[in-house]
Formats: structure tokens, sequence, C-alpha cells
């Protein structure tokens, strides 16, 4: 991954980046992660009776006990738990709904097995979203901090991590300016 | 938010409220935006610019707001609009809250 450009013009404008069969096995593998820890909270919600009748089930009210899961779902208030408690199951269903569903955009477009990927605006956005996510999963994972150094000691157990972090923004940030230019 | 054109961004610890310009008191709810030292600088200001149509010089001032004061308001308006801007911005990957002015 050498970065995105642009192609084209209007509405036929398109991002065009390549990726190597291991960046995106890699970045496949994480986006699927991230995916099957937002459908396993999915589970975890309460399903009534008026639930099953219905199909809409009520998300939970309290925040997970997980971090990275509490960092990809926040609260809505930072000092309201009754506020907090309403909005969150109100609206986690759909906040999940739209993270897989940004999740699933990219296993789309991206080949299993690396090469050129062709993104409209529309999936671009769906794009940033879930490399957002999986930043925001590896780097809490990780203790990510604004001074975090480029490069942690080798002896560090999460060094290697740390690369694939460092990686992951480049791609969004790279991402972020092209998808610009189409504003 | 991680700077990705200066490698050294200052640290933020303050948290002192900052008030957009067009919350006044008969816009009673804000979203606020959080900082998070995982989110561009790139991301946060697109973002802005998508979600409420503000022009890049806003969506700029607003992002540093943000990392340099450590939060700030990015919309306000009545509770049904500021739970929608909110949820927005949860999905667009945002640490953001709302809160009564």
């Amino acid at each position: 991954m050498n970065g995105w450009r642009r192609s084209g013009r209007g509405s036929r404008a398109r991002l065009v980046g390549t990726l190597e069969a291991q960046e995106a096995a890699v970045l496949r593998g994480l986006v699927g992660e991230v995916r099957e820890m937002l459908a396993a909270r999915s589970e975890e919600a309460p399903a009534d009776e008026l639930a099953v009748l219905t199909g809409l089930r009520p998300g939970p009210s309290t925040r997970p006990d997980d971090r990275v899961l509490a960092r990809l779902l926040p609260d809505f208030s930072s000092d309201d738990a009754d506020l907090s408690g309403a909005m969150r199951s109100l609206h986690e269903p759909d906040l999940i709904r739209a993270k897989d569903a940004a999740a699933t955009v990219v296993l789309d477009t991206l080949p299993e097995t690396g090469g050129r990927v062709e993104l409209t605006a529309e999936q671009a956005d769906a794009w940033l979203a879930a490399l957002n996510d999986v930043r925001l999963a590896l780097g809490t994972a990780l203790d990510v901090s604004e001074d975090m150094p480029e490069d942690l000691p080798p002896d560090d157990p999460r060094s290697a991590h740390l690369g694939v972090y460092h990686w992951l923004t480049f791609v969004q940030d790279a991402l972020v300016q092209t998808r610009m230019q189409l504003l | 938010m991680v700077d990705m054109a200066a490698p050294l961004p200052a640290p933020t610890r303050q948290v002192d409220p900052v008030i957009a310009e067009d919350a006044t008191s008969d816009t009673p709810w804000q979203a606020v935006v959080w900082n998070d030292p995982v989110n561009l600088m790139s991301y946060v200001t697109y973002v802005l610019q998508k979600l409420f149509g503000y022009p890049e010089p806003k969506a700029t001032a607003l992002m540093l707001d943000v990392h340099h004061k450590g939060k700030a308001a990015v919309s306000s308006g009545d509770k049904e609009k500021i739970e929608g801007d909110v949820a927005k911005l949860h999905a667009a990957g945002l640490w953001a809250t709302m809160q009564h002015s």
C-alpha cells in the first residue's frame, strides 16, 4: 500500500489503492475480529417476547465491561448515567449495525489475496469508519497514547502490533486526504 | 488525536468547556467531541465537514479546539437533534457525548 489516488471525476470519481496479499490478510482479519466482537455484544442484548414478536430488540442499557467494546460503543453522557443508559438502549443496536455494514464494505471490496481496490466516495467513507474502528480497538488494547513513540523496544510484547497500528494509521490518513479532494 | 503532520502533538489534559459560537441559550443541548489518542486530526476534520456540512476552516477550528482544549461543542440544538448528532459521531468512531448547556 503506497497510499490512495483519485481516478475520474464527479459521480464517476473513484479512490484507488493497492494492497499486498499480506496487508489484505491482516486488514481482513482485524476487520473480521472487530465484527465478531460487536456481534457477540448484540447477542447479549435482552430478548423478551415482545422483541421476538416485533423483531425489535432493545439494546442493553449498560456499558460493555470490555474496554475495547466500551470505546467502540461510547456512553452518550459524561455525567448522567440515566441518560447514557436510556440512549444506549435506544441507539446501540443501530450503531452496531452501522459498524457491521462498514466492515462488510471492506470485506466485499478488498480481495482476499490483495491487489487493486477501487472505491466510490460512499465506499471510501465506509472504509474510513471501519479503519477507524480497527484502530480504536487496537489502540485501546495497546494503550496507545498521544506521545507514543514510533517504535517500542523490541522486547516489548506490543512491538509487533504497534507496527500494524501505525500502518493502519497511514492507510486511513492517506484515504482521508484523498477523500477530502472529492468534497 | 494523532497529528500526522507534526509528530509531537501537545498532550491535552485540560477540560475547560469550549462553547461553539452558535451555541446559545435557545439551543439547550450540545454535542461535545472529546480528544482521544487514536483519532486522526485529518479524520476528525473530515467527519465534521461531512456530518454537519461545515466549511473546512470551521471544521479545522473545532478539531483544533478538541485537540488543544480536550473537548469542544460541535453542534447545538434541541435534544432530539443532538441525540442524532451524537449517534452519527459514534458511528464515525469519534468520542462524543451530549450535554445540557
